[in-house]
């Protein structure tokens, strides 16, 4: 069953792709669309079984039998495939793994892919070349399966990469647009960064571990504890530099500062390519990493701070930028950035459950905004501007509340201490409680950095709703009157994801976050559960419980304030805060100084070092001067200048045969 | 048994015979060119089946010479002596493999002389096999010079418009390093009393002179391989050169220097080799930085893949003299890889020169729109240049990095900056060859690749997936003799680095 979900992928996306022109447009989108369904379906039956099948019996009889917390125990189930690499002591097999950490993925990647790849029929349906949308789409799909399927750090290289190469595709889909082509190579050099250091870490990781399969590594995790190992200029601790430099590969995949620049370009795709790839599932990779390399992670304690500290800065330093964001997609891509924040705070906090529920949760909401957008792009004629929007909640309703239920689950929208709530509200509370349960100076700042993050998520939350669909039209009257409700093969898998969007929260908080027998059921061993920071979470004060309500209600107030009692406030305050705004605006400038410090010293010094070293020191110079020399002399001594090159090519083979003769002759009689 | 005792005699000669048949084709004309055309295909097709033979019967547990012939010659001394082991037959696979696709690639582009063509090209293939097929030191010289010739005609006259210049530069640099070569050869003859390469692998040179013999033979490889700052000659003489003749460059003839420090350098001076082995490290990896970055400001097509070829190659010399397991299986990996996909690319270079003739990556630009075959095919390569798992580029680089991470994390460091500037270049050519909007005149009929095209790619594609996905069939007929090389290596200079690291 497993192989069938991973593969159905790669062959919609080899025959669309390699006969899409022969089989024609419909077949291919039907194809791709039908074998991804199917593997969503396979998915979630899997995730039942593993999560809630015959084995959840399993750990009860456990702990009755005195295991107690230690209850932890794997239901993993392999599928090996064939060898891959085979060196020395290095064994790296192709193998499916599934666990319920993989099973979780599992369902989040297939569910929101099949529903992307429904909802692209119609999106796509007037792009000459489709066939070859969906084969990439497939591809993509193909790629991150193989990452959350990996039973080894070179096996989920494999899918980060994969997903890599096919999110530069889909980025530059649009290929006679030069800023999308320009979106796709940041795209992937900036990844590659990352991948920079996770591959170090994988090497790292061999030669502390001694093994690159995930349960031979984590078995040798006990020993290496207290190790050290020489990296460039000191001594490390083996599992904090190993996890660090891993660590690195996360913050790439998963645009965390820093290495964050090359999402909201990646908003030049499609839009369906937004919802899928750089919301839903890939820039998730780098949580599920960490997660599944939780073993590693919860033994290096600095690493975990780090990772705290990353998240949180990014979950507060994404937001402000989204605020004064005007491209709907790129509001939506900060805001992503953001809530990958949060997510790693969690797995800074040895929350994980929690960080994977936030990504569970996250993946249906914020597929439902961004193709809710593309609905409203569709609309508005390919424009993206918000300000050249407003009014059209009246003209297509379907979607507005669709938006609005997206933006509720986002917002975290319910009333602490009782069951009601969407699906952000528990997975975010629970981040959030998690990190103030950490304590000290990480924890509270982790904390106030999320509840911040969360009064500025709401405001610019609602003043994409107020902006999109409230107030006056400011679109042209032509456009106004073209505006319609999207087609239902685009609204059906919004529907969908709006269910997910209210209902995964509530139906799933128990297993994620609730009862830590509980989730040590559920997860059997895929992650570690602290069972200490879980209980310290369930018991923080009342009012940490409702701190991030209550940034919520003041960041919808604040934006119905600005944008629908005093419309004028926004510009006056921009005005006021010029330099502020606009350092937002230009989302704290890190382009331009990557710019001046990476791209434009790299040309020219690659521009010097060819010019001046290679022509004119290494050819010119020293090459060609040594060769005038020898051309002199040979000129002056023997007149072999005849022209001709073969001249030259049979006296060398003379001489070689004359010298060896000479040599042999020379050895044989003195030697 | 007949044929496992010949079967390097055949594959080494047969190109030979094939050169014969074409030079005796009576006439000029069309139906002659096509003939001739005919048997320098037959030939390469039928040598490469015969190293396929070669590569069925080989035995891969064994660590030493398979197939071995040795018969007295010249007095003696020069021996006719053959063998292959884990190390070279790949090799002979890899160049009885690209031949058919050179010959077939010249078909379309190759119109004037085509007989001298062919016949340059076979002489050029026994030249090549007798490098990786023989025993004999002195024989191993004259198989590793006499390449030189067939090479510097086919620059000079089949090459672009500074293919003079550029061929003497090309013969200049590889010359003055041989020298140095022959000058080390007769002193090992002096010293081992032989030029059998199996006695000369037992023999002790004593440490003094291993260090000058290092040298000699570091100049010539060095140069052929090559290595910075020795690489001057490779950007040009790949510009000149016709498309079949950068194939063989880049795919066989560079991998001669890689081959020839495996052979030689390592197992013979060890004591040398290790002395060096940092300053082998410096001038990797400044290969690999220097020359990705060079590679990011170029303006020609070939010369763009040929700095590239230069920093994959520097990946191969850190490899080489990680001296582990991983650093040396992939290190002939990736030679083995950068034959296929290097030989790809400048086929693929070759499709457009062919339509447009110019090399000039200015002269392009969203070729995806009428070609849409090339990008797909041009996109692999890409992708396999850059290292992307999942092709042969990646496994190759992958153990090479595992290699001398356990040896020097800094030089790991250095050189794996090179995998995002390679990332940097390979996309960046392929943004302005095949994406942006399609708008010079002269690009607006070129037509999309045809079968003949198609044919020579799509066994090359297959093989950089295989390969990525499946390495085993490499990796395994390399590695007893590695496991014994590196072994070997590692006893003479008394230490064991793998332990040492665990500590």
């Amino acid at each position: 069953m497993i192989q069938a979900i991973v593969f159905f992928p790669l062959i919609g996306a080899l025959i669309a792709g390699l006969f899409g022109s022969r089989i024609g447009h419909r077949a291919s989108e039907y194809l791709t669309s039908g074998l991804l369904v199917a593997a969503a379906l396979l998915s979630w039956v899997v995730f039942f079984q593993f999560g809630f099948g015959g084995d959840a019996a399993q750990p009860a009889q456990a702990a009755t039998e005195g295991h107690g917390e230690a209850s932890v125990f794997a239901n993993v189930m392999k599928v090996e495939l064939f060898r891959w690499i085979v060196v020395g002591e290095l064994d790296l097999r192709w193998v499916l793994r599934v666990d319920t950490l993989t099973a979780i993925m599992l369902v989040v990647v297939t569910s929101v892919s099949s529903l992307v790849h429904i909802y692209s029929i119609g999106y796509m349906a007037q792009d000459p070349s489709r066939s070859r949308f969906f084969a990439y789409l497939s591809l993509f799909t193909f790629a991150m399966l193989m990452l959350v399927t990996a039973d080894n750090f070179l096996q989920m290289f494999f899918g980060w990469e994969g997903v890599g190469l096919a999110s530069y595709l889909l980025i530059g889909f649009w290929y006679k647009k030069p800023s999308a082509n320009a979106a796709a190579m940041k795209a992937f050099i900036v990844n590659r960064v990352g991948d920079f250091g996770f591959a170090l870490g994988i090497f790292a990781a061999f030669v502390v571990l001694g093994h690159l399969d995930f349960d031979s590594a984590f078995g040798a995790v006990d020993a290496a504890k207290e190790t050290s190992i020489q990296f460039l200029w000191a001594e490390w601790d083996a599992l904090t530099i190993i996890t660090l430099l891993l660590f690195m590969g996360a913050m790439g995949k998963s645009a965390q500062f820093l290495l964050h620049t090359w999402l909201p370009d990646a908003m030049e795709g499609p839009t369906p390519v937004s919802a899928l790839i750089h919301a839903a599932t890939m820039v998730t990779a780098g949580v599920f990493m960490v997660a599944r390399l939780s073993p590693m992670f919860e033994a290096a304690p600095v690493t975990m701070t780090v990772v705290l500290y990353v998240g949180a800065i990014t979950a507060f330093f994404a937001a402000t930028i989204g605020l004064v964001q005007n491209d709907i997609k790129r509001v939506i891509a900060y805001s992503t950035m953001s809530q990958l924040g949060y997510m790693f705070v969690a797995l800074g906090a040895s929350a994980y459950t929690a960080g994977i529920f936030h990504l569970f949760t996250h993946a249906f909401f914020k597929a439902l905004l961004f193709l809710g957008a593309g609905a409203v792009i569709h609309a508005m004629h390919h424009e993206q501007d918000m300000r050249k929007m407003g009014g059209i909640a009246k003209t297509i309703p379907k979607t507005y509340w669709m938006m609005i239920i997206g933006t509720l689950a986002l917002t975290g929208v319910g009333i602490p201490g009782t069951s009601f709530g969407f699906a952000g509200f528990f997975s975010k509370d629970s981040i959030i409680e998690a990190a103030y349960a950490v304590g000290g100076t990480n924890g509270q700042f982790a904390f106030w950095s999320l509840v911040v993050a969360a009064l500025f998520t709401s405001f610019y939350s609602w003043r994409l709703i107020h902006l999109t669909f409230h107030g006056k039209p400011r679109a042209s009257q032509e456009t106004m009157s073209h505006a319609h409700e999207a087609p239902n093969v685009m609204m059906v898998p919004l529907y969908f994801l709006a269910v997910g969007a209210v209902l995964s929260g509530v139906a799933f908080y128990a297993v994620f976050f609730g009862d830590v027998n509980l989730i040590d059921q559920f997860f059997a061993g895929s992650v570690v559960v602290d069972h200490g920071i879980i209980e310290d979470a369930h018991y923080v004060p009342t009012w940490v419980k409702w701190s991030a309500t209550i940034a919520m209600l003041l960041g919808f107030v604040i934006a119905w304030y600005m944008y629908i009692r005093r419309p004028d406030a926004p510009e006056r305050l921009a005005t006021q805060h010029a330099y502020l705004y606009r350092f937002l605006l230009n989302k704290w400038y890190f382009d331009e100084l990557y710019d001046r410090i990476f791209v434009k010293p790299a040309l020219w010094i690659g521009s010097r070092l060819w010019r001046d070293v290679d022509d004119r020191l290494i050819d010119q110079t020293i090459v060609e001067g040594l060769g005038n020399r020898v051309k002199d002399i040979t000129a002056r001594v023997v007149k072999l200048q005849s022209g001709f090159l073969y001249h030259y090519a049979f006296a060398m083979l003379i001489g070689i045969a004359a010298l060896l003769t000479w040599a042999i002759a020379a050895g044989g009689v003195f030697g | 048994m007949i044929i496992s005792s010949n079967i390097l005699t055949i594959l080494t000669f047969l190109p030979l015979v094939g050169a014969f048949f074409v030079l005796i084709v009576p006439g000029d004309d069309k139906v002659a060119i096509n003939n001739i055309r005919r048997i320098a295909f037959i030939t390469t097709i039928l040598t490469f089946g015969f190293s396929l033979i070669m590569w069925s019967m080989f035995d891969a547990t064994s660590a030493g010479f398979q197939f071995v012939v040795d018969y007295k010659w010249m007095g003696d001394v020069i021996g006719y002596r053959m063998g292959v082991d884990g190390i070279s037959i790949l090799f002979i696979v890899l160049t009885a493999f690209l031949m058919p696709l050179i010959i077939l690639s010249a078909w379309g582009s190759v119109k004037h002389r085509v007989r001298e063509y062919m016949v340059a090209f076979l002489i050029l293939e026994t030249l090549m096999i007798g490098v990786f097929s023989t025993l004999d030191l002195a024989m191993f010289y004259v198989f590793f010079e006499g390449g030189l010739i067939p090479m510097f005609l086919i620059i000079g006259v089949w090459g672009g418009k500074r293919r003079v210049q550029a061929s003497y530069k090309f013969f200049f640099y590889t010359f003055v390093g041989s020298v140095l070569m022959l000058l080390a050869i007769m002193a090992m003859y002096w010293y081992a009393g032989t030029t059998d390469i199996r006695q000369l692998l037992k023999t002790d040179f004593p440490e003094e002179m291993q260090f000058w013999l290092w040298i000699a033979f570091f100049a010539s490889f060095a140069v052929k391989l090559p290595m910075w700052p020795f690489h001057r000659w490779l950007p040009e003489a790949h510009v000149e050169a016709p498309t079949g003749g950068s194939v063989i460059l880049a795919a066989v003839l560079l991998k001669m220097g890689g081959y020839g420090f495996l052979r030689f350098s390592l197992p013979m001076f060890p004591d040398a080799s290790l002395y060096f082995t940092d300053f082998v490290f410096v001038l990797s990896v400044a290969a690999i930085i220097v020359t990705s970055l060079i590679a990011l400001v170029q303006e020609d097509i070939k010369k763009l893949i040929a700095y590239s070829s230069v920093a994959h190659m520097g990946f191969v010399t850190i490899g080489i003299f990680s001296a582990n397991i991983y650093g040396v299986q992939g290190a002939i990996f990736q030679m083995i890889s950068h034959g296929i996909v290097s030989a790809a690319l400048f086929l693929a270079v070759g499709v457009v020169y062919d339509r447009m003739h110019t090399r000039d990556i200015s002269a392009y630009g969203g070729l995806v729109e009428r070609m849409p075959r090339y990008a797909v095919v041009f996109m692999i390569f890409t992708m396999a240049n850059v290292g992307l798992p999942g092709t042969s580029g990646f496994v190759g680089e992958f153990l090479i990095l595992l290699g001398i991470f356990q040896i020097n994390t800094w030089f790991a460091f250095a050189a794996l900056s090179g995998v995002i500037l390679s990332a940097a270049y390979a996309l960046w050519l392929y943004r302005r060859i095949i994406f942006g909007a399609l708008n010079k005149e002269a690009l607006k009929s070129i037509l999309d690749m045809d079968r003949r095209e198609m044919a020579i790619m799509l066994p090359l594609i297959a093989l950089t997936l295989l390969f990525g996905f499946y390495p085993a069939p490499i990796l395994d007929a390399t590695n007893a003799s590695v496991v014994a090389l590196v072994t070997q290596y590692q006893s003479t200079i008394g230490a064991l680095p793998l332990d040492a690291l665990a500590q």
